[in-house]
């Protein structure tokens, strides 16, 4: 399965990538070969099989409903690019 | 000292030959001299050590020690460490401080265990030669011209290295058992499920889990005992009591039921590879064990299935490193657009971006069905052939490699024929079972793994049926010339 | 052309839980920014999400009120997009197996006629955080603290044809989330907040027109102005020729505009799969019907049980009814003052009355049940007629005590002693003999005139019949 140049400019749209123009060639062929590869998975007739998304056949465990976090503002946001004011920033959003 | 197994070194420990401390500049001081030929750290926490290690002399002394008091141990960089870097192997986390601690890794402290510093990996674990990472390539010990394997590359080369007693690592389609194999360690990937995610940076949730890296089947066991668990911090973590490892490693071989998958013997696997893994699978029938041939028949779908649901896991998990709140952030974005392409496309290496393409290509609409749910059909193919093959045997073996290290480069163009390398432990992970890598002999000097596959939660057994091969064998006790 | 207006809403409650949906951190309102974001809520590499059994039982209470199904095994799934007060680049809802799926409510139109309104589904999701714009130098401050608060998103069936209807629905909704303590309402704070799907079709036409959605309006009335303001718009567009784009637009209250969301152009491809973190939630049988139990008599119900029971007019019943804690209070009023016509004309003129005009809340009221009730029993008894008791009841208001204390401070005690009322009569009637002449001439109109005359003279406190009684038969002569 070949993937185009549009395609990667969609998906790296898609997932926020900024991608070089001289390395798009790059991708288009590693992408393709790995398209070849996962094409590989229609030589098997899954028609009547249940798709498995998870390997253990477990359900959801529920939390009880009690606050058990503190105030860590001041910790989590030393590690953060900018803030002011307790807040995040980032450049201006336009709604 | 640095050729002693944790379970020696324990013993040492216990019996005061030499206090954790020693202990710990030993390795540091190996660690210093040894591993700028190999690379196998990106950050070294001697003082934090050393203060851990005091603290282990005392808890030694006060008699209120456990096996893993005092035994220094270097982390996978993928765990999150409270006040110390975490990288993942990426530019994008650099700068990152964590600011609290993986689960695995309080459980490493509370067993009182001595962390030496964080080790080199394929960035977001994503690699099979830890060639990605934007620390460098780790080299194999055996042989500085070749990868170690990976992910988890500089948590085997370590090992192998005696930079490290043990490590952590972390497996996702093979990154313990690969690179175990390709250093001529042991290392065991539990169950999905058995060892607690909470902390470890996600690359594909459902297919990541953490496990030992070690000399021995019975270091690996000790390290088990301190990290399987229950964590109700994850919804993945598994509600059920932990054995103790350990009891179960002297249990006799005879009448166990050991299957071999041809699909795991055809084309693609090394001859000499094959051999050695031939010899091995004779051990275990003088062991006693009865071999039994058999099918895996799906197994030519867990490479295509694993590169579209991994993939698609981590085009997700990795969204959150956006340059907002942690992180790499671009130079001077002139919006917001700008702020999270740059920072993603300058904060993530080619392979990290091609997975994240991949992933986002295959959820996106039109594909969804074509890729993401036949990938889950796959999934559910690979998983019934060894439902049915636990039916008739108690383990699987085979090669955990199609061939020994390759050289540095050699792969790195292509990287169809790169994931190729993780053909016979990808599927392991598609269905959730624990699986382990025995070093079984060498081509030339580079080592060659066993991997032994186990029914679910049956670690227990595997780390037997290791231990056993361990008592009559002496592959997993030689160590690279350099190194010794 | 006549054209027909199709309206879906999707409502957006966010449940009174303690505790986030996927955290331990609190959902309290107003906290200082980013103060109660953890590391789950921020979306640190390596944090995983556990749901909260709360969130669970509310959203299923939901269901049962209106008769949804209740899906036995449900699913999260990850929406994933880009946005600053997004943190780990998806959200958590719910896509293929909503934990609430088909159900319907029955609203009430002006003209008290009813309607049914399909409920498509109802599903959970985290909230994000918020995106502030005032000025920080050209940036935009993000606080995550509402990020990871847990939402029931309510999907509507596209059947409401007016901005009337849809408000009756988004008002009904309300009060339900009310009734089953599942959500505070509080539209001011953002626990209540609507998503508009807007379209219209010319008259008899059977498929649907393209739709606009109008996003987070957050007030019965902007709803109604933002959808009347909308299908004005796509009227005038398509009377000129031209076509509705299906997009995403902001209602401006203060323009009252509606217009399109730059940032929110492109098509938005979300890539929805399920969230390998979380696993099926699945609920049983015993499960759904611990909570039928705990269900509190709904808004419908209990207005029919008013107009049995109590004889109340319909629209009565219905303001009573709109609320659980009016419905309660008028129930105390009645019960202390054992008169449920009574009680409901006082509850719903007098004190709704004051509580508006004083911009407050049924739960800040200086007058209670108890005190309500007792006054009506004042007026049951003939202590007090009910002019005084409007002078009584603005006496409770301002705290001055309950009505027997009021009444006795006042000397608001109606006088019911024949002799002493028969002395006043007599006094009128000598003072007055032009109007006597006139009554007994055949004019019976006067009487109002000597009732009124008595009144003034006892202070109001003479007892009204008795003086009607009286007056009659003095003036027969």
């Amino acid at each position: 399965m070949s993937i185009e140049r549009s395609d990667i400019e969609k998906i790296a749209h898609l997932a926020r990538l900024e991608v070089a123009e001289a390395d798009v060639p790059e991708y288009v062929r590693n992408l393709s070969n790995v398209f070849d590869l996962v094409a590989q998975m229609d030589s098997v007739d899954t028609d009547s099989v249940e798709p498995m998304a998870h390997p253990m056949e477990m359900v959801q465990r529920l939390r009880d409903d009690v606050a058990t976090e503190s105030d860590q503002r001041e910790h989590f946001q030393q590690i953060a690019p900018q803030t002011e004011n307790g807040l995040y920033l980032v450049p201006k959003v336009i709604e | 000292m640095h050729n002693k197994t944790i379970a020696e070194l324990s013993q040492s420990l216990a019996q005061g030959a030499f206090s954790s401390v020693e202990l710990t500049q030993t390795y540091l001081e190996r660690i210093e001299r040894l591993d700028p030929q190999v690379n196998s750290y990106i950050t070294v926490t001697a003082d934090e050590a050393l203060a851990a290690a005091r603290q282990a002399d005392a808890r030694i002394k006060a008699g209120t020690a456990g096996t893993l008091t005092g035994i220094p141990l270097a982390q996978k960089d993928i765990f999150c460490t409270n006040g110390i870097k975490t990288t993942c192997g990426s530019k994008m986390l650099d700068n990152f401080i964590s600011p609290y601690d993986a689960t695995v890794i309080s459980n490493f402290k509370q067993a009182g265990a001595v962390m030496l510093g964080k080790t080199n990996m394929d960035e977001f674990a994503m690699g099979s030669s830890n060639e990605t990472s934007f620390y460098g390539a780790v080299k194999n010990p055996w042989d500085l011209d070749a990868v170690p394997g990976g992910s988890s590359g500089g948590s085997a080369a370590v090992v192998a290295a005696r930079l490290a007693p043990a490590s952590t690592g972390t497996d996702t389609g093979g990154s313990i058992r690969q690179p175990a194999a390709l250093c001529g360690i042991t290392g065991l990937k539990p169950t999905y499920g058995r060892v607690s995610r909470y902390g470890m940076i996600a690359f594909a949730s459902s297919l990541d889990q953490a496990g030992p890296m070690a000399r021995t089947a019975e270091d690996c066991a000790l390290m088990m005992n301190a990290m399987a668990g229950f964590d109700d911090k994850d919804s993945t973590s598994i509600e059920r009591d932990v054995p103790d490892y350990s009891a179960s490693l002297n249990q006799p071989l005879a009448g166990l039921k050991v299957g071999l998958p041809k699909e795991y013997f055809a084309e693609g696997l090394d001859n000499d590879v094959a051999s050695a893994v031939q010899v091995a699978i004779d051990e275990y029938k003088k062991l006693g064990a009865e071999i039994v041939d058999i099918s895996l028949p799906n197994t030519g779908l867990s490479i295509p299935a694993y590169y579209v649901v991994a993939p698609a896991e981590c085009s997700s998990n990795l969204s959150r490193f956006d340059g907002v709140r942690f992180g790499y952030r671009c130079d001077n974005p002139k919006d917001l657009e700008d702020l999270y392409k740059r920072s993603r496309g300058e904060g993530f290496g080619t392979e990290v971006k091609r997975r994240i393409m991949i992933g986002a290509y295959v959820l996106s609409a039109g594909y969804y069905d074509a890729y993401y749910i036949k990938a889950q059909k796959s999934r559910q193919l690979i998983s019934q052939d060894f439902k049915q093959a636990f039916e008739k045997v108690d383990v699987i073996m085979g090669p955990t490699s199609p061939t020994v290290a390759f050289n540095l480069g050699e792969k790195t163009d292509d990287p169809v024929t790169m994931y190729l390398s993780d053909a016979y432990t990808i599927a392991t992970n598609l269905a959730g079972l624990p699986g382990m890598s025995v070093p079984c002999g060498f081509v030339g000097q580079r080592p060659v793994g066993l991997q032994i596959i186990g029914n679910y939660f049956d670690e227990a057994r595997l780390l037997n049926v290791a231990h056993q091969y361990q008592q009559h064998t002496d592959w997993h006790t030689r160590a690279p010339e350099a190194f010794r | 052309m006549q054209w027909e207006v199709v309206i879906g809403l999707e409502i957006h409650a966010q449940l009174a839980t303690k505790s986030k949906i996927f955290s331990g951190a609190s959902t309290a309102y107003g906290a200082e920014p980013n103060t109660q974001a953890c590391a789950v809520d921020l979306g640190l590499p390596g944090v995983l999400p556990v749901f909260n059994k709360e969130a669970l039982r509310m959203a299923v209470k939901f269901g049962l009120a209106n008769n949804c199904e209740i899906t036995r095994r449900s699913v999260f799934a990850r929406k994933n997009y880009f946005y600053p007060d997004l943190p780990k680049g998806y959200q958590i809802s719910q896509m293929d197996h909503p934990i609430v799926a088909r159900g319907e409510l029955e609203i009430e139109l002006e003209d008290g006629s009813t309607k049914v309104i399909g409920i498509t589904r109802a599903h959970l999701e985290e909230d994000a955080g918020k995106s502030l714009h005032e000025d920080f130098h050209g940036m935009t401050g993000i606080d995550l603290n509402r990020a990871g608060t847990p939402l029931l998103e309510i999907v509507s069936e596209p059947d409401m044809r007016s901005a009337k209807e849809a408000v009756a629905y988004m008002k009904k909704i309300h009060s339900l989330v009310q009734y089953l303590e599942i959500c505070d309402g509080n539209m001011q704070e953002g626990s209540f907040r609507c998503d508009a799907n807007v379209s219209i079709r010319p008259k008899g036409q059977q498929e649907y027109g393209t739709r606009a959605e109008l996003k987070n309006i957050n007030s019965f009335r902007f709803v109604e102005r933002a959808i009347n303001i909308e299908v004005e718009r796509q009227i005038d567009v398509l009377e000129a020729g031209g076509k509705v784009v299906q997009e995403t637009r902001l209602y401006d209250a203060d323009k009252n505009e509606t217009r399109s969301m730059r940032s929110k152009e492109e098509a938005f491809d979300y890539r929805y799969f399920p969230d390998p973190d979380l696993l099926p939630v699945e609920i049983d049988d015993a499960y759904i019907e611990a909570i039928r139990a705990t269900l509190p008599e709904l808004p419908d119900a209990k207005k029919r049980r008013f107009i049995d029971e109590y004889k109340l007019k319909a629209d009565d019943a219905s303001t009573l009814t709109s609320d659980r804690a009016l419905s309660g209070f008028f129930e105390a009023v009645v019960k202390e003052g054992e008169d449920a016509k009574l009680a409901a004309n006082w509850v719903i003129s007098e004190l709704l009355g004051a509580l508006n005009k004083n911009g407050m809340a049924l739960a800040d009221s200086p007058v209670t049940a108890d005190m309500l009730g007792g006054m009506i029993k004042r007026i049951k008894d003939n202590t007090i007629s009910g002019k005084i008791a409007k002078q009584v009841f603005a006496a409770m208001w301002e705290g001055e005590g309950d009505a027997d204390a009021i009444i006795e401070a006042k000397g608001l005690k109606q006088v019911t002693d024949s002799g002493a009322i028969e002395k006043i009569v007599d006094e009128v009637l000598a003072n007055n003999q032009a109007q006597v002449e006139q009554y007994r001439g055949g004019n019976e109109k006067v009487l109002g005139f000597f009732v009124g005359q008595v009144m003034k003279a006892s202070q109001g406190k003479a007892n009204p019949s008795q003086v009607n009684q009286l007056l009659r038969v003095k003036l027969q002569g």
